[in-house]
Protein backbone atom coordinates (compact mmCIF):
# COMPACT_ATOMS: atom_id res chain seq x y z
CA UNK A 1 0.00 0.00 0.00
CA UNK A 2 3.06 2.60 0.79
CA UNK A 3 4.78 1.67 -2.07
CA UNK A 4 0.73 2.12 -4.30
CA UNK A 5 0.91 6.07 -2.67
CA UNK A 6 4.56 6.68 -2.96
CA UNK A 7 4.77 8.95 -6.67
CA UNK A 8 4.93 5.71 -9.29
CA UNK A 9 8.09 5.56 -11.18
CA UNK A 10 7.91 7.13 -14.77
CA UNK A 11 8.03 3.44 -16.17
CA UNK A 12 5.46 2.06 -14.30
CA UNK A 13 3.06 4.75 -15.41
CA UNK A 14 4.39 5.28 -18.94
CA UNK A 15 3.97 1.38 -19.46
CA UNK A 16 0.53 1.94 -18.02
CA UNK A 17 -0.30 4.43 -20.37
CA UNK A 18 0.87 2.61 -23.56
CA UNK A 19 -1.24 -0.10 -22.69
CA UNK A 20 -4.23 1.89 -22.92
CA UNK A 21 -3.35 1.91 -26.31
CA UNK A 22 -4.01 -1.70 -27.16
CA UNK A 23 -6.69 -2.08 -24.28
CA UNK A 24 -9.20 0.42 -25.75
CA UNK A 25 -8.45 -1.69 -29.79
CA UNK A 26 -8.95 -5.08 -28.40
CA UNK A 27 -12.23 -3.78 -26.14
CA UNK A 28 -13.90 -2.74 -29.26
CA UNK A 29 -12.12 -1.05 -31.74
CA UNK A 30 -10.95 2.44 -30.38
CA UNK A 31 -8.28 4.73 -31.20
CA UNK A 32 -7.13 6.53 -27.78
CA UNK A 33 -7.59 10.26 -28.62
CA UNK A 34 -8.71 12.31 -25.73
CA UNK A 35 -9.02 16.06 -27.38
CA UNK A 36 -11.95 14.25 -29.18
CA UNK A 37 -14.21 14.76 -26.58
CA UNK A 38 -14.16 18.62 -26.78
CA UNK A 39 -15.30 18.00 -30.20
CA UNK A 40 -18.23 16.09 -28.82
CA UNK A 41 -18.98 18.31 -26.24
CA UNK A 42 -19.33 21.33 -28.93
CA UNK A 43 -21.49 19.15 -31.37
CA UNK A 44 -23.55 17.63 -28.33
CA UNK A 45 -24.27 21.13 -26.91
CA UNK A 46 -23.71 24.35 -29.26
CA UNK A 47 -23.51 22.77 -33.00
CA UNK A 48 -24.95 25.83 -33.90
CA UNK A 49 -25.19 24.42 -37.81
CA UNK A 50 -21.09 24.34 -38.24
CA UNK A 51 -20.61 21.46 -40.31
CA UNK A 52 -17.77 20.80 -38.19
CA UNK A 53 -19.98 19.87 -35.80
CA UNK A 54 -22.91 17.96 -37.37
CA UNK A 55 -22.22 14.76 -36.80
CA UNK A 56 -23.80 11.65 -34.40
CA UNK A 57 -21.71 12.45 -31.47
CA UNK A 58 -23.78 9.54 -29.26
CA UNK A 59 -21.28 7.36 -31.67
CA UNK A 60 -18.46 8.51 -30.00
CA UNK A 61 -20.18 8.07 -26.40
CA UNK A 62 -17.83 5.50 -25.36
CA UNK A 63 -14.78 8.29 -25.13
CA UNK A 64 -17.05 10.05 -22.76
CA UNK A 65 -17.06 6.93 -20.67
CA UNK A 66 -13.57 6.86 -20.96
CA UNK A 67 -12.43 10.73 -19.59
CA UNK A 68 -15.23 10.22 -16.81
CA UNK A 69 -13.07 6.84 -16.02
CA UNK A 70 -10.19 9.22 -16.32
CA UNK A 71 -12.06 12.00 -13.86
CA UNK A 72 -13.25 9.14 -11.02
CA UNK A 73 -9.69 7.99 -11.34
CA UNK A 74 -8.18 11.23 -10.36
CA UNK A 75 -10.21 10.98 -7.31
CA UNK A 76 -9.66 7.95 -6.58
CA UNK A 77 -6.19 8.11 -6.91
CA UNK A 78 -6.09 11.08 -4.53
CA UNK A 79 -8.59 10.24 -1.61
CA UNK A 80 -7.05 6.53 -1.66
CA UNK A 81 -3.41 6.80 -3.01
CA UNK A 82 -2.36 10.21 -2.02
CA UNK A 83 1.08 10.66 -1.11
CA UNK A 84 0.78 13.34 1.96
CA UNK A 85 4.57 14.63 1.09
CA UNK A 86 4.65 18.08 -0.96
CA UNK A 87 5.22 17.21 -4.60
CA UNK A 88 8.63 16.81 -5.96
CA UNK A 89 10.01 19.79 -8.12
CA UNK A 90 13.70 20.18 -9.49
CA UNK A 91 15.38 23.25 -7.07
CA UNK A 92 16.61 25.01 -10.02
CA UNK A 93 12.54 25.59 -10.66
CA UNK A 94 11.78 26.15 -7.40
CA UNK A 95 14.10 28.82 -6.69
CA UNK A 96 12.66 30.19 -10.43
CA UNK A 97 9.24 29.86 -9.45
CA UNK A 98 9.88 31.86 -6.35
CA UNK A 99 11.00 34.73 -8.28
CA UNK A 100 7.58 35.23 -9.59
CA UNK A 101 6.04 34.28 -6.12
CA UNK A 102 5.07 30.90 -7.00
CA UNK A 103 5.71 28.88 -3.66
CA UNK A 104 2.80 26.37 -2.82
CA UNK A 105 3.99 22.95 -3.89
CA UNK A 106 2.49 21.33 -1.38
CA UNK A 107 -0.13 19.98 -4.15
CA UNK A 108 0.68 19.26 -8.36
CA UNK A 109 -0.94 22.36 -8.78
CA UNK A 110 0.54 25.92 -7.06
CA UNK A 111 -2.72 27.28 -5.76
CA UNK A 112 -0.94 31.11 -6.91
CA UNK A 113 -2.18 30.07 -10.22
CA UNK A 114 -4.92 27.43 -9.97
CA UNK A 115 -7.66 28.69 -7.38
CA UNK A 116 -10.60 30.76 -8.11
CA UNK A 117 -8.34 34.02 -6.28
CA UNK A 118 -6.06 33.45 -9.09
CA UNK A 119 -8.64 33.46 -11.76
CA UNK A 120 -9.46 36.81 -10.77
CA UNK A 121 -5.71 38.26 -11.57
CA UNK A 122 -4.67 38.81 -14.82
CA UNK A 123 -1.60 36.01 -14.58
CA UNK A 124 -4.19 33.39 -13.50
CA UNK A 125 -7.11 34.74 -16.61
CA UNK A 126 -4.28 34.33 -19.01
CA UNK A 127 -2.99 31.21 -17.80
CA UNK A 128 -6.35 29.54 -17.20
CA UNK A 129 -8.64 30.87 -19.51
CA UNK A 130 -5.88 31.45 -22.48
CA UNK A 131 -3.90 28.87 -22.02
CA UNK A 132 -7.37 26.34 -22.22
CA UNK A 133 -8.32 28.25 -25.32
CA UNK A 134 -5.23 27.03 -27.13
CA UNK A 135 -5.20 23.96 -26.07
CA UNK A 136 -8.33 23.47 -27.64
CA UNK A 137 -8.01 25.59 -30.58
CA UNK A 138 -4.17 23.80 -31.16
CA UNK A 139 -5.54 20.57 -30.76
CA UNK A 140 -8.68 20.55 -33.01
CA UNK A 141 -6.14 22.12 -35.63
CA UNK A 142 -3.77 19.48 -35.40
CA UNK A 143 -5.86 16.61 -35.58
CA UNK A 144 -5.40 15.34 -32.36
CA UNK A 145 -2.90 16.41 -28.57
CA UNK A 146 -1.27 14.20 -27.28
CA UNK A 147 -3.30 11.12 -26.80
CA UNK A 148 -4.06 10.89 -30.54
CA UNK A 149 -0.91 11.81 -32.29
CA UNK A 150 2.05 11.60 -29.49
CA UNK A 151 1.17 8.09 -28.17
CA UNK A 152 -0.89 6.16 -30.44
CA UNK A 153 -0.30 8.43 -33.56
CA UNK A 154 3.49 7.41 -33.27
CA UNK A 155 2.68 4.09 -32.07
CA UNK A 156 1.34 2.96 -35.69
CA UNK A 157 4.27 4.76 -37.21
CA UNK A 158 2.42 7.44 -38.29
CA UNK A 159 4.52 10.66 -40.18
CA UNK A 160 1.89 13.50 -39.92
CA UNK A 161 1.71 12.28 -35.70
CA UNK A 162 5.79 12.58 -35.66
CA UNK A 163 5.50 15.92 -37.29
CA UNK A 164 2.68 17.50 -34.55
CA UNK A 165 4.25 16.26 -31.99
CA UNK A 166 7.49 18.04 -32.88
CA UNK A 167 5.46 20.90 -33.04
CA UNK A 168 3.59 20.49 -29.40
CA UNK A 169 7.45 20.10 -28.26
CA UNK A 170 8.20 23.06 -29.82
CA UNK A 171 5.85 25.45 -29.08
CA UNK A 172 5.71 23.96 -25.30
CA UNK A 173 9.63 25.13 -25.03
CA UNK A 174 9.00 28.56 -26.98
CA UNK A 175 5.81 29.11 -24.33
CA UNK A 176 8.40 28.18 -21.04
CA UNK A 177 11.16 29.68 -21.51
CA UNK A 178 10.25 32.41 -23.61
CA UNK A 179 6.88 33.84 -23.23
CA UNK A 180 5.77 32.35 -19.84
CA UNK A 181 8.88 34.44 -17.25
CA UNK A 182 6.37 37.51 -19.09
CA UNK A 183 3.31 35.94 -17.81
CA UNK A 184 4.50 35.03 -14.37
CA UNK A 185 5.61 38.61 -13.75
CA UNK A 186 2.70 40.12 -14.20
CA UNK B 1 -14.46 -11.23 -77.00
CA UNK B 2 -12.25 -9.91 -74.17
CA UNK B 3 -13.75 -6.65 -74.44
CA UNK B 4 -17.34 -8.27 -72.90
CA UNK B 5 -15.35 -9.87 -70.17
CA UNK B 6 -13.28 -6.59 -69.01
CA UNK B 7 -17.23 -4.80 -68.55
CA UNK B 8 -17.95 -7.28 -66.70
CA UNK B 9 -14.98 -7.10 -65.02
CA UNK B 10 -14.73 -3.39 -64.55
CA UNK B 11 -18.97 -3.78 -63.44
CA UNK B 12 -18.20 -6.18 -60.57
CA UNK B 13 -15.66 -3.11 -59.62
CA UNK B 14 -17.39 -0.57 -59.18
CA UNK B 15 -20.07 -2.02 -57.21
CA UNK B 16 -22.16 1.03 -55.47
CA UNK B 17 -20.13 2.16 -52.53
CA UNK B 18 -22.07 3.32 -49.78
CA UNK B 19 -20.74 6.85 -48.60
CA UNK B 20 -20.97 6.98 -44.94
CA UNK B 21 -21.29 11.43 -44.23
CA UNK B 22 -21.53 11.23 -40.64
CA UNK B 23 -18.34 8.90 -40.35
CA UNK B 24 -16.89 11.69 -42.94
CA UNK B 25 -17.68 14.64 -40.71
CA UNK B 26 -16.44 12.55 -37.34
CA UNK B 27 -13.31 11.91 -39.15
CA UNK B 28 -11.73 15.00 -39.72
CA UNK B 29 -9.17 16.65 -38.42
CA UNK B 30 -9.09 13.49 -35.75
CA UNK B 31 -7.04 10.78 -35.01
CA UNK B 32 -9.15 8.61 -32.92
CA UNK B 33 -12.15 7.20 -34.97
CA UNK B 34 -13.17 3.91 -35.91
CA UNK B 35 -16.29 2.85 -36.58
CA UNK B 36 -17.93 -0.17 -35.02
CA UNK B 37 -19.99 -1.83 -37.19
CA UNK B 38 -21.58 -3.83 -34.19
CA UNK B 39 -24.49 -2.12 -32.37
CA UNK B 40 -24.49 -2.12 -28.23
CA UNK B 41 -25.98 -1.09 -25.75
CA UNK B 42 -25.10 1.98 -23.74
CA UNK B 43 -23.48 -0.24 -20.36
CA UNK B 44 -21.03 -1.85 -23.00
CA UNK B 45 -18.99 2.18 -22.74
CA UNK B 46 -18.63 1.18 -18.69
CA UNK B 47 -15.62 -0.98 -19.97
CA UNK B 48 -14.12 2.40 -21.17
CA UNK B 49 -14.97 3.89 -18.10
CA UNK B 50 -13.04 0.97 -16.62
CA UNK B 51 -9.65 1.93 -18.67
CA UNK B 52 -10.37 5.43 -18.26
CA UNK B 53 -9.97 4.90 -14.63
CA UNK B 54 -6.69 3.29 -14.38
CA UNK B 55 -5.56 5.00 -16.49
CA UNK B 56 -6.56 8.29 -14.35
CA UNK B 57 -4.68 6.40 -11.82
CA UNK B 58 -2.03 6.01 -13.50
CA UNK B 59 -1.92 9.67 -14.46
CA UNK B 60 -2.27 11.05 -11.26
CA UNK B 61 -0.36 8.80 -9.24
CA UNK B 62 3.05 9.64 -11.86
CA UNK B 63 2.37 13.31 -11.05
CA UNK B 64 1.77 13.79 -15.11
CA UNK B 65 -0.81 16.08 -14.22
CA UNK B 66 1.44 18.22 -12.28
CA UNK B 67 1.80 21.39 -13.35
CA UNK B 68 5.73 21.49 -12.14
CA UNK B 69 6.56 18.43 -13.68
CA UNK B 70 5.38 19.61 -17.35
CA UNK B 71 7.40 22.88 -16.66
CA UNK B 72 10.77 20.83 -15.70
CA UNK B 73 9.61 19.01 -18.84
CA UNK B 74 10.23 21.97 -21.25
CA UNK B 75 13.42 23.37 -19.21
CA UNK B 76 14.78 20.06 -19.25
CA UNK B 77 15.21 20.14 -15.73
CA UNK B 78 13.78 16.33 -15.02
CA UNK B 79 13.92 13.07 -16.73
CA UNK B 80 10.26 12.03 -15.83
CA UNK B 81 7.91 13.30 -18.36
CA UNK B 82 10.49 12.40 -21.33
CA UNK B 83 10.23 8.33 -18.96
CA UNK B 84 6.75 8.34 -19.29
CA UNK B 85 6.37 9.72 -22.60
CA UNK B 86 8.63 7.65 -24.06
CA UNK B 87 7.75 4.55 -22.34
CA UNK B 88 4.10 4.75 -23.59
CA UNK B 89 5.24 5.17 -26.88
CA UNK B 90 7.42 1.95 -26.58
CA UNK B 91 4.33 -0.08 -24.98
CA UNK B 92 2.01 1.32 -27.78
CA UNK B 93 4.31 0.86 -30.75
CA UNK B 94 5.08 -2.73 -29.34
CA UNK B 95 1.32 -3.23 -29.32
CA UNK B 96 0.44 -1.89 -32.21
CA UNK B 97 2.57 -4.31 -34.01
CA UNK B 98 1.76 -7.46 -32.30
CA UNK B 99 -2.19 -6.50 -32.95
CA UNK B 100 -0.77 -6.47 -36.82
CA UNK B 101 1.18 -9.43 -36.67
CA UNK B 102 -1.35 -11.96 -35.00
CA UNK B 103 -4.44 -9.86 -36.43
CA UNK B 104 -5.64 -9.97 -33.00
CA UNK B 105 -9.35 -9.33 -33.08
CA UNK B 106 -11.41 -7.28 -30.89
CA UNK B 107 -13.64 -9.31 -27.72
CA UNK B 108 -16.58 -9.04 -30.13
CA UNK B 109 -14.45 -10.75 -32.71
CA UNK B 110 -14.46 -7.96 -35.12
CA UNK B 111 -10.78 -7.24 -36.98
CA UNK B 112 -9.09 -4.07 -35.82
CA UNK B 113 -8.53 -1.48 -37.91
CA UNK B 114 -6.12 1.56 -38.76
CA UNK B 115 -6.31 4.36 -40.31
CA UNK B 116 -2.96 6.41 -42.26
CA UNK B 117 -3.09 9.57 -41.38
CA UNK B 118 -2.71 12.72 -44.13
CA UNK B 119 -0.29 15.30 -43.74
CA UNK B 120 -1.70 18.92 -43.13
CA UNK B 121 -0.33 22.25 -42.44
CA UNK B 122 -2.53 21.92 -39.36
CA UNK B 123 -0.63 19.85 -37.54
CA UNK B 124 2.28 22.19 -37.37
CA UNK B 125 0.06 25.22 -36.86
CA UNK B 126 -2.08 23.61 -34.64
CA UNK B 127 0.71 21.96 -33.08
CA UNK B 128 2.69 24.91 -32.19
CA UNK B 129 -0.41 26.58 -31.02
CA UNK B 130 -1.06 23.45 -28.44
CA UNK B 131 2.01 23.18 -27.29
CA UNK B 132 2.04 27.15 -26.40
CA UNK B 133 -1.30 26.41 -24.17
CA UNK B 134 0.39 22.96 -22.81
CA UNK B 135 3.15 24.58 -21.25
CA UNK B 136 0.83 27.25 -19.78
CA UNK B 137 -1.76 25.18 -18.23
CA UNK B 138 0.64 22.32 -17.67
CA UNK B 139 -1.81 19.83 -18.77
CA UNK B 140 -3.01 18.38 -22.14
CA UNK B 141 -7.04 17.05 -22.35
CA UNK B 142 -6.29 13.72 -20.41
CA UNK B 143 -5.12 15.20 -17.68
CA UNK B 144 -7.61 18.35 -17.27
CA UNK B 145 -9.95 15.33 -16.00
CA UNK B 146 -7.68 13.73 -13.84
CA UNK B 147 -6.84 17.01 -12.14
CA UNK B 148 -10.75 17.98 -11.87
CA UNK B 149 -11.09 14.31 -9.99
CA UNK B 150 -8.68 15.31 -7.97
CA UNK B 151 -10.14 18.54 -6.11
CA UNK B 152 -8.98 21.18 -8.62
CA UNK B 153 -12.46 22.03 -9.37
CA UNK B 154 -11.43 25.50 -10.98
CA UNK B 155 -9.51 23.50 -13.65
CA UNK B 156 -12.99 22.85 -14.76
CA UNK B 157 -12.82 26.67 -16.42
CA UNK B 158 -9.41 25.25 -18.28
CA UNK B 159 -12.01 23.00 -19.85
CA UNK B 160 -14.39 24.63 -20.75
CA UNK B 161 -12.21 27.11 -21.99
CA UNK B 162 -10.62 24.19 -24.04
CA UNK B 163 -14.02 23.69 -25.37
CA UNK B 164 -14.47 26.96 -26.78
CA UNK B 165 -11.48 26.79 -28.49
CA UNK B 166 -12.40 23.89 -30.34
CA UNK B 167 -16.15 25.70 -31.40
CA UNK B 168 -13.88 28.81 -32.43
CA UNK B 169 -11.72 26.11 -34.21
CA UNK B 170 -14.57 24.27 -35.63
CA UNK B 171 -16.28 27.71 -36.58
CA UNK B 172 -12.83 29.41 -38.91
CA UNK B 173 -11.97 25.80 -40.12
CA UNK B 174 -12.69 26.67 -43.63
CA UNK B 175 -11.04 29.88 -43.75
CA UNK B 176 -7.87 28.40 -41.93
CA UNK B 177 -4.69 27.23 -43.74
CA UNK B 178 -4.59 23.55 -43.86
Amino acid sequence: MELLQQPWPWYVAGALIGLTVPALLILGNKHFGISANLRHACAACFPAKIPFFQYNWKKEAWNLFFVGGILIGGLLATQFLSDPNPVQVAPALLSELKEYGIEDHSKVLPKELFSIDALFTLRGLIMLVGGGFLVGFGARYAGGCTSGHSIIGISNLQVPSMIATAAFMAGGFLMANLILPFILKL
Amino acid sequence: MPGVFNKISVETNTAPTFVDTDYEARAQDTMCINESHLQHKWYHNLKYAAVGILFGIAFTKAEVISWFRIQEMFRLQSFHMYGVIGTAIVVGMLSVWLIKKFKVKTIYGEAIEFHPKKFNKGQIYGGLIFGLGWAMTGACPGPLFAQIGAGFLVIAVVLLSAVAGTWVYGYFRERLPH
